[in-house]
């Protein structure tokens, strides 16, 4: 092949081909009008058939978000965003009864992006029809999150055997209200903030799970969230409440088509361990992160929190963040049971024109609380990278402890890498660490890798997944191999 | 004459208008400009609030709600004077330089008080201070009546030099807001040591700006040990520009005062220009210190060094802020920063910012903070070999100075701090006892 159609070839592989989930499913929709008021939160109440408590809890958080401002601290640059010019709801017209009834056209879109639905398969000990066909040790539990609605969870009767719920959280409104009730809003109120209040007022669907005390789910539990309707945004909302003793695993994962629009993701995820409860909660964040000029991408502006409340409780956040044009996120945890853990593990990459302002809070209020914040971030392109946390000791967490390491990698001289660590202790027996460190891959590395034959690109992709190997060794490991794909992916273009 | 003294911003920007006429150069078009310019801007910022970011740990409303008065310096009778360090000593009186009270023969460049100074200083005052977004300095240019002018001729080998700033108005609550104006021109070099103190029970508010030029070459070590009276309040900001190859050295030792900031900015504007700022915060029941520092690397081929130690006793509060920008230019940059405290109190709190911003990708920068009490490991340690508690005690939180201490790079300016530190660990001990 003559280099001039090699290098086109190239170009054209890193500029578009680069985001293998940028398609778009043509199915059949039911939109709610264009636009925010109160007739909408109540559309969507409605639609999902929902007790007078939820719709006035609902208006409640819209009466808030109307009276709040958007926030403006985070690192990140953005025009303003409407409101107003977009869809609060949207979902497929058919919506399915079982999973034999999920419409042909989702199915194939789901087997596309390479998520199971199909119980059959793994039941049956075949692996799933995807690119490789790698084999799976373990069944994964799939709830699909398709624009508003949920389209399909898979292995619900298998997970009800040991008393798991694990179903769309508008099916938990209907069928475990008091559980939902108990629980909603207790880790992150409707009007937390910004983002928050809004999602509040137009949640439209998310996963709800109920792990009983005493039992460890037997298989890792996920949530595959695809925007795919035009001028939409996503306002997913997920509860897992881990009872005593029980221990969860749970992964989330998440693409759009590519679009010249900006689409706004503003979910919210609580999180509640009882005593001696464990959460593990992954995510692959790959949301359409716009092209190489910046236009287009997801605005991605989630709250995530945790709220360790028993004794022993753990909480474990990971996630690899390689998608959207702008990431405003905090996964956090609120350490209030003794001797109760929080972990952070992240990676965030930002390239082109991306921006990630990231991290974490460990708010620690327990005695002999403990936290780990392991955060990487690389930065290429004109991406910018911000680290952003927050470790609070509170006079009465005695003994408690921290440790954080925040590294940042650059590749380019057009890009940013920013630390923004806040650590406010007011307990004198805590032990807080904090370290940081900003550096571009050595030049003796990348070296050593050409001077074995690898191409640059691969010895660029070798360097950085050793970087980030404390935070990917986190993840479960079918994640892992995905996630290690995913950063080579991302940073391609990025080096001569 | 009994008018109710008024307090907050409007306070001081009455006084500025009663005061206009009368403040030194007030009859230097450039300088009144300068003046109206910094009194609108605090007119339009105020004192700062916790909801800015830069004061997200330090709350300024004792100082804002105080109401301050005009220094009337009575006594010059049994002014008791810090011990010097050298020979040159420039000494102020409630923020007004005292030629009389100064040591300044023989040395071999240029000091003077800035207020006789002023006709020349056009172009020079204000060249680093700008008070739009800085209400501090905005304050200091609005109502700045004297300072400490220092040129120190290319080459020359400036020694050491002191200064001592002395408050004396016990009677009523004061405000002096001195403007120190520090050239070091080529090659030259110096050691600046600055004494801050005033008698026991005195309320009043030191407000120095510094603006210090560090040009090709050149090295200055600026000392500063913050002793001022336990209700006294001290918002100092130094600007500093060092140019290539030159070294900028700041420790501050705050170790008095109830409620202090030491805001430093220093931007490195040639290449391989060096900066290192250490300190030492020593706080005991009541006190509230606040230390900031922006390192504005603008060059290539620079290095910065950072270490800063926070010691709590008591109800007391410690903030350490402290940003590094790295901008694109300033490739092959090394930047480290360190920021560690030490709680004996558990009623002591400790904030903690560090951060980096960075634009270039061929750089080395990190920072750490640790918090944490003393070593229960270390102190059993000492014990078994017979070393009483409290000298134990003592000996661990010297060693735990001695690494922000050792990083000063001359031996006088060195033993002035060490001699501080002990001085103020002794009276905590005191104080327990």
């Amino acid at each position: 092949m003559p280099a001039v159609t090699e290098t086109i070839d190239t170009v054209q592989s890193v500029t578009e081909g680069a985001y293998k989930w940028g398609f778009q499913t043509d199915i059949e929709m039911d939109f709610a009008p264009k636009g925010l008021n109160e007739d909408i939160v109540r559309f969507i109440s409605k639609k999902k058939n929902e007790p007078e408590w939820l719709l006035e809890w609902r208006l409640k958080a819209f009466a808030l978000w109307k009276k709040m401002e958007e926030p403006r601290w985070a690192a990140v640059s953005y025009p303003p965003i409407d409101y107003q010019d977009a869809y609060y709801y949207a979902a497929p017209k058919e919506g399915p009864k079982s999973l034999d009834e999920v419409d042909p056209e989702l199915l194939r879109t789901y087997e596309k992006l390479g998520i199971p639905l199909k119980e059959q398969a793994w039941l049956a000990g075949v692996s799933p029809q995807q690119e490789g066909g790698e084999g799976r040790s373990m069944p994964i539990a799939v709830d699909a999150v398709f624009d508003s609605v949920s389209v399909a969870t898979t292995f619900k009767e298998r997970l009800a055997k040991d008393g798991i719920i694990f179903c769309p959280i508008s099916e938990a409104v209907q069928d475990h209200p008091d559980l939902v009730r108990q629980y909603l809003g207790s880790v992150v109120p409707q009007g937390d903030n910004f983002y928050a209040a809004l999602n509040s007022a137009v949640f439209t669907d998310g996963s709800f799970v109920y792990i009983p005390k005493g039992v460890r789910c037997p298989m890792e539990l996920s949530t595959y969230f695809r925007i795919n309707a035009k001028s939409t945004g996503q306002f997913e909302r997920t509860l897992i409440i881990a009872d005593a003793g029980s221990h969860v695993s749970y992964l989330e994962g998440c693409t759009a088509p590519m679009r010249d629009e900006n689409q706004l993701h503003a979910a919210v995820v609580e999180l509640v361990a009882l005593d001696d409860a464990t959460i593990k909660y992954s995510t692959v964040q790959n949301w359409y992160p716009g092209d190489a000029e910046g236009r287009g991408g997801i605005y991605n502006f989630v709250t995530k929190r945790a709220q360790c409340r028993g004794a022993r409780s753990k909480v474990s956040w990971t996630q690899v963040e390689t998608g959207s044009a702008i990431t405003w996120k905090y996964p956090s945890c609120i350490l209030l049971g003794d001797d109760s853990v929080g972990e952070f593990y992240s990676v965030a990459i930002t390239n082109n024109r991306q921006q990630a302002d990231t991290g974490t809070k460990m708010i620690h209020l327990g005695k002999r609380t403990t936290s780990t914040i392991v955060s990487k971030g690389i930065s290429a392109g004109r991406g910018q990278n911000t680290y952003r946390g927050l470790v609070r000791i509170a006079p009465a967490a005695s003994a408690a402890r921290n440790f954080t390491q925040c590294d940042s990698l650059l590749i380019g001289d057009q890009c940013g890498a920013h630390t923004v660590p806040y650590i406010e202790n007011r307990c004198i027996s805590a032990k807080v660490e904090h370290e940081a460190t900003t550096s571009r891959i050595a030049e003796d590395q990348l070296f050593y890798c050409r001077s074995r034959g690898l191409t640059q690109e691969d010895a660029v992709g070798l360097i950085v997944n050793g970087f980030c190997r404390e935070v990917l060794k986190e993840l479960p490991m079918e994640f892992a191999v995905e996630a290690q794909k995913l950063l080579q992916i991302s940073l391609e273009g990025s080096v001569g | 004459m009994n008018a109710m003294v008024q307090s907050g911003a409007e306070g001081f920007l009455h006084r500025f208008e009663g005061l206009r006429a009368r403040l030194p150069g007030a009859r230097l078009p450039w300088l009144a400009a300068l003046r109206e310019g910094a009194a609108e801007a605090f007119r339009v910022q105020g004192f700062p609030t916790r909801r800015q970011e830069a004061w997200k740990y330090t709350d300024l409303r004792p100082v804002a709600e105080a109401g301050f008065d005009e220094p009337l310096t009575m006594l010059d009778e049994g002014l008791a004077l810090p011990p010097g360090h050298g020979t040159a000593r420039a000494v102020f009186v409630d923020g007004r330089f005292r030629a009389e009270l100064s040591t300044l023969e023989g040395i071999g460049f240029a000091v003077s008080g800035l207020a006789a100074a002023l006709p020349g200083l056009e172009g020079r005052l204000g060249a680093l201070a700008h008070p739009q977004g800085q209400p501090l300095a905005a304050l200091n240019t609005m109502l700045f009546e004297d300072g400490l002018v220092v040129t120190v001729p290319a080459g020359i080998a400036g020694g050491m030099l002191d200064l001592v700033s002395v408050a004396t108005e016990t009677e009523r609550p004061a405000a002096f807001h001195p403007r120190h104006l520090i050239r070091l021109e080529a090659g030259a070099s110096l050691t600046i040591i600055e004494t801050a103190t005033g008698p026991e029970g005195a309320r009043y508010l030191h407000n120095p700006v510094f603006e210090i030029e560090v040009a090709e070459g050149a090295t200055l070590v600026h000392a500063r040990l913050q002793q001022e009276a336990p209700r006294a309040f001290q918002l100092a900001t130094v600007y500093a520009s060092v140019a290539a190859g030159g070294t900028y050295d700041n420790f501050t030792l705050n170790a008095g005062g109830r409620l202090v900031r030491n805001e430093i900015h220093t931007t490195l504007t040639g290449p391989k220009a060096a900066c290192h700022m250490n300190g030492a915060q020593l706080l005991g029941a009541g006190q509230h210190a606040d230390t900031t520092t922006f390192l504005d690397h603008a060059a290539p081929d620079c290095a910065s060094r950072q270490t800063y130690k926070t010691v709590l006793a008591g109800k007391s509060r410690g903030v350490f802020q402290g940003k590094i920008l790295v901008r694109q230019v300033a490739q092959r940059t090394d930047g480290y920063q360190m920021n560690q405290a030490l709680l004996l109190s558990p009623e002591a709190e400790i904030d903690s910012k560090p951060q980096l911003e960075i634009y270039a990708d061929d750089v080395k920068c990190s920072h750490g903070a640790t918090v944490g009490e003393l070593d229960a490991e270390q102190l059993f340690y000492l014990r078994t070999r017979g070393i009483p508690e409290a000298r134990a005690r003592s000996m661990l939180v010297e060693a735990f100075l001695t690494e922000a201490v050792e990083g000063v790079n001359d031996a006088g300016a060195r033993s002035a701090l060490q001699a501080a530190v002990t001085g103020w660990w002794e009276k905590q001990a005191e104080a327990a006892a």
